[in-house]
């Protein structure tokens, strides 16, 4: 649900960062915390237990610049990617209107990877929102892992697991090196608003 | 929904946030929805991280509402958190808003909910037909994004 104030010629959208526990969510925002300049981000707010899960969210806001005279803000959250937290996750996508679907490219992770998928399609389907038409963009983190001990999926099995059916753009990613973030998160911005541009449209002049 | 907000709706909006805090001598107030966004801001001490209160406020909502749930009840309409000199007031407005208020030991909470209580229906009324107005707003074309 975009939030558009003409009185101060804004647009905030909710981008939310999905994906089953340890998948990098929330180092995916701390890294873009750490690099985005003073003037155009917020303060970092996390609510997590102690062993670094996320309890309820983690929640950035970043300014985009502008965009025909709007400025255009983005909330960032994560969700808690635990299984039984899904009350907070649909709490959490509340008015989003955007994803971004982070995968562990993990082997032994393949199974949650498809679990979490398959739990964010029918959060958003009780909220009237089809997978397949909310922007949404694919993640696939860890990479830097390749050619560790840990053993990795390929990117083309992940695709196959998660991407075959909804065909939307994917980055591989380091969330914890930096690798692909914002290279994600640009390409999230972009579908949203887009979709928000799409969504309402016409004459600016009878409404100022 | 889209909410989309005029300058029109923005001073029908003041109006009433100026009253609640010049009746109920609360310092600031703010209202947000229930996604965590801000909507308006009114008062002297905002130089306070609104953004992150209004996420943490919606959230704060949604977990109590589930309290709710478990109790029987659909939801609890009010919040109140007591600090040692600030405290925060909570109240659903509406279907979509919450209001923030915030206030110190210069005003008392039977005021403050006394006052809240009064104007709340009308903000409300006023509300549902801001939302309720099919407005048109430009074409915006994504570029140089980021």
């Amino acid at each position: 649900m975009p939030f558009i104030n003409f009185s101060k010629d804004e647009i905030q959208c909710k981008i939310v960062y999905y994906g089953a526990g340890f998948c990098g969510k929330t180092t995916n925002l701390q890294y873009i915390f750490a690099q985005m300049g003073e003037d155009s981000k917020g303060k970092m707010v996390s609510i997590d237990t102690r062993g670094d899960r996320t309890l309820f969210f983690d929640f950035l806001s970043l300014n985009l610049g502008k965009i025909r005279g709007f400025d255009v803000r983005v909330q960032l959250y994560t969700v808690p990617g635990q299984v039984h937290y899904d009350a907070t996750r649909k709490l959490v996508l509340k008015g989003v209107d955007g994803v971004v679907f982070v995968a562990d490219s993990l082997k032994v992770q393949r199974k949650k990877n498809i679990e979490s998928l398959i739990n964010l399609a029918k959060n958003l389907a009780e909220k009237g929102i089809s997978i397949r038409t909310i922007p949404l963009v694919i993640q696939y983190n860890k990479r830097d892992l390749d050619g560790t001990d840990s053993e990795l999926l390929p990117v083309e099995t992940l695709d196959k697991d998660l991407n075959s059916m909804l065909k939307v753009p994917s980055f591989s990613a380091s969330a914890l090196k930096g690798a692909g973030v914002f290279e994600t998160l640009r390409e999230i911005s972009k579908l949203v608003v887009k979709d928000v541009s799409r969504k309402i449209m016409l004459v600016d002049q009878q409404i100022r | 929904m889209n909410i989309i907000i005029t300058r029109e709706d923005l001073k029908k909006i003041t109006f009433f946030l100026d009253k609640v805090v010049t009746s109920s001598l609360a310092h600031s107030v703010l209202l947000i929805d229930r996604s965590g966004q801000l909507i308006a801001q009114y008062g002297d001490n905002l130089e306070i991280d609104v953004l992150s209160l209004s996420a943490l406020t919606a959230a704060n909502f949604g977990a109590t509402a589930e309290i709710a749930k478990i109790l029987g009840e659909e939801e609890f309409t009010l919040l109140f958190h007591k600090g040692k000199s600030e405290n925060v007031y909570f109240t659903a407005v509406g279907e979509h808003v919450i209001m923030v208020t915030l206030f110190d030991d210069k005003t008392s909470l039977g005021l403050i909910r006394l006052r809240i209580n009064q104007i709340a229906d009308e903000l409300s009324n006023a509300l549902v037909s801001i939302f309720k107005e099919k407005k048109e707003i430009p074409i915006l074309e994504p570029q140089q994004l980021l």
